[in-house]
């Protein structure tokens, strides 16, 4: 896929967001807020050329991985999936509908998902193991995972932070979703993480800070990649949890709220308007 | 009987053998490579062993990600924390996901006697049963270790391995060949059956000789495949020797016994009685006194068959 310039990206994640939130509406669940801080990334990964992944051979061997740590997410993933052509939009109201594939978290019954994430601290370590597989075959496809930053505190995490170092996994990118809340406060209420960019610098990583829903700076970090020769790379993407509605963002409540119709129509025109 | 066998030296240079002819195949460890007996494959493969230190839940995730990529990995570690500590990965990372992962807990049972609580592993039968898409084997001897490692190499998917460090007779000639899901007979009998696996299999087959001396013919079946577990097997036991003993070095909650029960409940119910431990932590000693102190011994069955025969019959 050819890159587009951060314009017409920009645009395209606020059309995911639309569709995300009506999906969401749709389904009468999901996780709106860390949907919506997640977009752009995904938008940049999956519509912009940074993920070598084919929608026709989604399972090809020598594809790009992203593996997607927040799976409460699922919605954005699936989204951002149907966006790309993995399977057709239309299916995106089967979300959480009984017997759909579009499960309340990613499934790899779902072209384009890598694995059965939901549980939170699993996706660094199968992505430290997949990085480590395409080294030892002296293969040229990359690993990308997503985590939120609430799911930093599982101290999985933090072995599998140890041992990306150790084998100098610098095909592997990790980006944090540093939206600042989990589910009910702000991280730093709850178990705090900062100093972040310290303790992964300490941990052998060659960090990043960059505004989260700023195109221009994500392409610009994601082309840069790998930082340094040796290192793994660690994006801590600074973001607000519900970007791109203003009665969502940075508000607890919507972590996994619903829309009603009137907050629906009231956000879809932020969104439009924004886009 | 004959001489003892270690079965981790068994899995080690099957898995070395294994990993010649496929260069897919990797072993990870948490800092248990000598006592997975991965020293040696180290040596002449030390690019494919991954010591990823002490780190279960990063080593099974890892692995998940490994098979993603193309890799076959076999997970050597201590049961106890290999199946306990990951036990999440294990679920979501190996058998939700469905990734070709091998998992090979050793030291199982109660195979660290003195060593106590945290090291013994008698509830890991029953954690990874009651996970869905999930193999379990447990071997009884060498012979039927190596084939069991052939045997979830080939098969695409999930396997739990479960490898004793005590050391066991080989119980099964020359020719046998094992299969996942089968059970297999080592001795002839309808009075009653004695079904077990791993290091109770030889302790089985001791107390069918003791109970010949009864002139009670006693059926033995290893059932190395605790899951899926031989249905047919169990219902034949059931119907043509009217009462079952099992034995399992591994809780009798939810465990190898229970998965027994579970068949012969729903199809042709029959007496039974289910040998393990009881539902208690392990007090000090060595495997052999923890052994005896549970009754897991030849006498220990051939108490609990004899019982089963003699309440059968008529009064």
């Amino acid at each position: 896929m050819m890159p587009i310039d951060s314009q017409a990206l920009h645009k395209k994640a606020y059309e995911i967001r639309q569709r995300n939130l009506v999906m969401i509406y749709e389904a009468g669940g999901g996780h709106t807020g860390g949907d919506l801080s997640s977009a752009d990334i995904l938008a940049a990964l999956y519509l912009n050329g940074v993920l070598n992944v084919d929608p026709k051979n989604p399972r090809a061997p020598d594809r790009d991985r992203f593996f997607m740590s927040k799976g409460h997410s699922s919605g954005l993933l699936y989204t951002t999936l149907a966006f790309a052509g993995f399977f057709p939009e239309e299916e995106l109201s089967t979300f959480m509908k009984p017997l759909s594939r579009l499960n309340g978290h990613p499934n790899v019954h779902v072209p384009g998902v890598e694995a059965n994430t939901g549980a939170l601290g699993h996706g660094l370590p199968m992505a430290v193991g997949a990085a480590l597989a395409a080294k030892m075959d002296g293969a040229s496809w990359r690993t990308f995972v997503l985590t939120g930053d609430g799911e930093l505190q599982e101290g999985s995490n933090w072995e599998a932070a140890m041992a990306a170092a150790q084998y100098q996994l610098d095909n592997l990118t990790l980006i944090v979703d540093r939206n600042r809340f989990q589910m009910i406060d702000r991280t730093e209420r709850i178990v705090g993480l900062e100093p972040l960019a310290d303790k992964w610098h300490a941990f052998g990583w060659s960090v990043r800070e960059i505004n989260g829903h700023d195109h221009a700076e994500i392409m610009q970090t994601f082309s840069a990649i790998p930082f340094e020769v040796g290192k793994p790379n660690c994006v801590l993407a600074y973001t607000h949890k519900g970007e791109g509605v203003s009665f969502i963002k940075d508000r607890a409540a919507w972590h996994h709220r619903v829309p009603t119709d009137e907050e629906l129509n009231a956000a879809l025109e932020e969104l439009r308007g924004a886009a | 009987m004959s001489e003892l066998h270690d079965c981790r030296k068994a899995f080690a240079s099957t898995l070395e053998d294994i990993a010649r002819g496929d260069p897919r195949v990797v072993a990870l460890s948490n800092d248990s490579v000598s006592s997975a007996k991965l020293s040696h494959f180290a040596e002449v493969f030390p690019d494919r062993l991954f010591n990823v230190g002490i780190a279960e839940q990063n080593m099974v995730g890892m692995a998940s990600g490994m098979a993603n990529g193309g890799k076959i990995p076999f997970v050597a570690a201590a049961a106890c924390f290999l199946t306990g500590r990951a036990l999440e990965q294990i679920k979501n990372d190996v058998a939700y996901t469905d990734t070709n992962v091998k998992l090979c807990g050793v030291s199982t049972g109660l195979a660290y006697g003195p060593l106590g609580g945290t090291h013994h592993s008698i509830e890991d039968i029953a954690w990874l049963r009651a996970i869905a898409n999930m193999t379990i084997i447990v071997p009884a001897d060498s012979l039927e270790t190596e084939q069991a490692v052939r045997a979830a190499a080939d098969f695409v998917g999930p396997v739990y391995l479960r490898l004793s460090r005590m050391g066991v007779p080989v119980v099964h000639d020359a020719d046998y060949r094992f299969e996942i899901g089968k059970a297999v007979r080592l001795r002839d009998g309808n009075d009653v059956t004695l079904a077990a696996c791993g290091t109770l299999v030889p302790r089985a087959l001791a107390a069918a000789t003791m109970l010949e001396e009864e002139d009670i013919q006693a059926r033995v079946i290893n059932m190395a495949t605790v899951k899926p577990i031989d249905r047919e097997a169990i219902v034949a036991a059931a119907v043509e020797t009217g009462s079952i003993v099992t034995a399992e070095e591994h809780t009798v909650y939810g465990g190898f016994g229970s998965a027994v029960a579970e068949v012969v409940a729903t199809t042709h119910p029959v007496p039974m009685r289910i040998l393990g431990v009881p539902g208690v932590f392990a007090p000090t000693g060595s495997p052999e006194f923890l052994f005896e102190h549970f009754g897991l011994t030849p006498q220990g069955i051939r108490d609990a068959a004899r019982e089963l025969v003699q309440s059968g019959e008529p009064q």
